[in-house]
């Protein structure tokens, strides 16, 4: 069998919606075969994985808390990839956000004033986008590697974070324990409605992808993105510069996913530990392209796979299985998502014997 | 055994799998392709090798259960990014995803098991020269293999005709296939060989390095071999030269960490990852032998017409 592509003469705006959906389909199909090689009943499985979260108040709160850092990390990393900056190193800048902001709370203890939460929030911003500005730097001045180099970032930001709470930060009050003081009630985000915990990290995610969404569709700045990803050549035509694009692009996903760092330190964990991501900065990645780069897609995508790290939680409790399917799900998703994308710019031709021959080759 | 030929032991322990998942990879990307799921193959493999050398009992099963997964996985990327013509970077982050939970997820119950480590192989006249002989001749299989590969490659890409077709696919897609090579079917191959060593790195790491499975225990070291190829500027024997350098790297943090001396830990653990990133700046800062050593179609994927 060959399987043959025929470009289609414009974009699919059919399959342009679909795709995410059936890449969706696809992965609850492996998901329900990989559960029934585990030996447990498929469709209970799923339906622990993906509908029990959805039924109960708490349980919303958590999936609002696990999105907001995803979709605040993805919305930047939409604006870096369309640009064709491939920053893969958000797990990092969330980090460095993280510390950054908890300055303030950790450090300076004794200042309590209504000025700390804005304050601790913007210092989170600015760490996140001064860490993202390492590879920035390297790439627009030093033409290096920025895929390379924003990942081994993440190794060193996870360490210098696990120093931090071992060493100079840690709670002299906290029996040892590797972890910072817990912060003061005027360094913690408060929550959004009074039913649950779910803070206002969840906001800062829907307005920030409302305003880039903004930014991409109406603005200058949004085709100059747009142009600069798709042919640098025809951008430098128009008088962009792809020096300037890496440095935007860069300090802006930086700066979300540094914000993204310190609203779930302050709003959900309320210390710094030595492990404070479970994987946000990466899984992100998945939730960029789940919701087709484009900042509402994001939103959608991103309550998604939040709702993989309930379900996770979920089966391990109801089904006795281990937390790993998780990563397997975020994988195999994102695999769908990248192979249903085909579906929207080629026609796919299944070839059932081989056309190729030389005879048939020589007749034409 | 004097300290310096112990350390150099460590040394050559800690370089092999670099060297192996970079040499594939550098293959992979000499024809045209970049493959940035180096660490997820890598680490199915150590899965795959730890398992298979535990149920069979023999390490060299294991070894082959390693080659044969990450050939296997590295399919799924070449069906992608080659038939179906996905974005190669966002398919590898995928490769790397998937590879770090299945891996976790099937590993799982060898989790603490002490494992059967690969027997040396020693050389009987020349592992008694004095203080190399003990070094060079006395080691695994792997270690032997790895060496091979990199003269092998270097034999393959420069001195043989199909080195040469493959080469030619790199540089230039269009024309090879103007001129009636298989771009597809050269792809897929030396795809699939990036994945086969890839695997086999994974399996030194759960067979010699610590033979027993952790999760994620190729921690970053998939990585590191991608910038060891951009490092070489796509020659093979530049691989070694790079390997048993991060390999000293790694090394030396261990023993400054045995030592005592007084940085702490995580510095010193951060090492590596900033070598790697300092290396990558000297090697890239100069715009115009980049753009001369760099395959011309890497990254790029190709559609035939017809």
């Amino acid at each position: 069998m060959r399987i043959e592509l025929e470009r289609r003469p414009d974009v699919s705006k059919l399959f342009s919606i679909l795709s995410p959906f059936i890449a969706l389909g696809l992965t609850l199909v492996f998901g329900g075969i990989m559960f029934m090689i585990l030996g447990k009943d498929p469709l209970a499985a799923l339906y622990s994985f993906f509908v029990e979260p959805l039924t109960e108040v708490w349980s919303l709160h958590e999936l609002a808390i696990k999105a907001a850092p995803l979709i605040l990390i993805a919305v930047g990393l939409s604006v870096c990839y369309c640009s064709n900056n491939w920053n893969i190193g958000a797990e990092g800048q969330f980090i460095m956000g993280a510390i950054a902001g908890s300055i303030l709370p950790v450090v300076f203890y004794e200042w309590q004033s209504p000025l700390v939460l804005p304050l601790m929030m913007l210092l989170g911003m600015l760490g996140g986008a001064l860490f993202a500005g390492i590879p920035a730097f390297l790439k627009a001045h030093l033409n290096t590697n920025e895929i390379l180099t924003s990942l081994m970032l993440v190794y060193v930001a996870q360490l210098f974070l696990d120093w931090l709470v071992r060493g100079p930060w840690r709670n002299p009050g906290g029996m040892n324990f590797p972890e910072t003081r817990t912060f003061d009630a005027t360094a913690i985000l408060p929550e959004m409605i009074a039913s649950g915990r779910a803070h206002w990290g969840f906001a800062f995610a829907i307005i920030a992808a409302v305003l880039i969404w903004f930014m991409m569709r109406y603005t200058l700045k949004g085709f100059e993105i747009t142009v600069l990803g798709q042919s640098e050549r025809a951008g430098r035509f128009a008088g962009f510069s792809s020096r300037k694009m890496i440095w935007f692009s860069m300090l802006l996903s930086g700066a979300l996913a540094g914000l993204a760092g310190i609203a779930e330190v302050s709003g959900a964990i309320q210390q710094l530990r030595p492990v404070i991501s479970p994987g946000y900065g990466f899984t992100a990645i998945i939730v960029a392209f789940l919701g087709r780069l484009n900042p509402l897609g994001i939103v959608v995508a991103g309550l998604v796979l939040a709702l993989t790290y309930l379900g996770g939680e979920a089966v391990q409790v109801s089904l006795q299985i281990s937390d790993k399917p998780i990563r397997v799900f975020q994988g195999l998703l994102l695999f769908f998502v990248l192979s249903c994308d085909t579906l929207i710019h080629y026609k796919i031709r299944m070839m059932w014997y081989d056309l190729s021959d030389t005879a048939s080759e020589g007749a034409r | 055994m004097g300290i310096f030929e112990a350390i150099l032991l460590t040394v050559i322990t800690a370089a092999t799998p670099l060297v192996l998942a970079a040499i594939g990879e550098l293959v992979t990307e000499r024809s045209g392709v970049l493959n940035l799921g180096v660490e997820g193959m890598m680490v199915m493999g150590a899965a795959c090798a730890f398992i298979a050398t535990q149920v069979t009992g023999s390490p060299y099963i294991g070894i082959l259960a390693g080659i044969a997964s990450g050939a296997l996985f590295s399919l799924l990327f070449g069906f992608l990014t080659l038939t179906l013509v996905a974005n190669q970077v966002a398919t590898g982050l995928a490769l790397t995803i998937l590879g770090l939970g299945v891996s976790g997820m099937i590993g799982e119950p060898y989790v603490g098991q002490s494992g059967i480590k690969l027997p040396q192989i020693v050389f009987p006249v020349l592992s008694d020269i004095p203080f190399l002989g003990a070094v060079l001749f006395k080691q695994d299989l792997i270690f032997y293999l790895s060496i091979a590969l990199v003269a092998g490659v270097n034999w393959f890409l420069f001195r043989s005709r199909a080195g040469l077709k493959l080469r030619s696919v790199g540089d230039s897609h269009a024309s090879a296939h103007a001129l009636g090579i298989n771009v597809i079917r050269t792809r897929y191959l030396a795809v699939m060989f990036g994945g086969a060593c890839a695997g086999l790195a994974g399996a030194q790491l759960s067979l010699v390095y610590t033979p027993q499975w952790v999760e994620n225990m190729s921690a970053g070291r998939g990585w590191i071999a991608l910038a060891l190829v951009v490092f070489s500027s796509w020659r093979p024997w530049r691989i070694v030269a790079g390997g048993y350098l991060f390999g000293a790297v790694s090394i030396s943090q261990l023993y400054a960490q045995a030592f005592g001396v007084g940085i702490p830990s995580q510095f010193l653990s951060a090492l590596p990852y900033l070598a790697t990133i300092i290396v990558l700046i000297l090697i890239s800062h100069n715009r115009r032998t980049t753009l001369i050593n760099t395959p011309a179609s890497l990254g790029k994927s190709f559609v035939p017409d017809r």
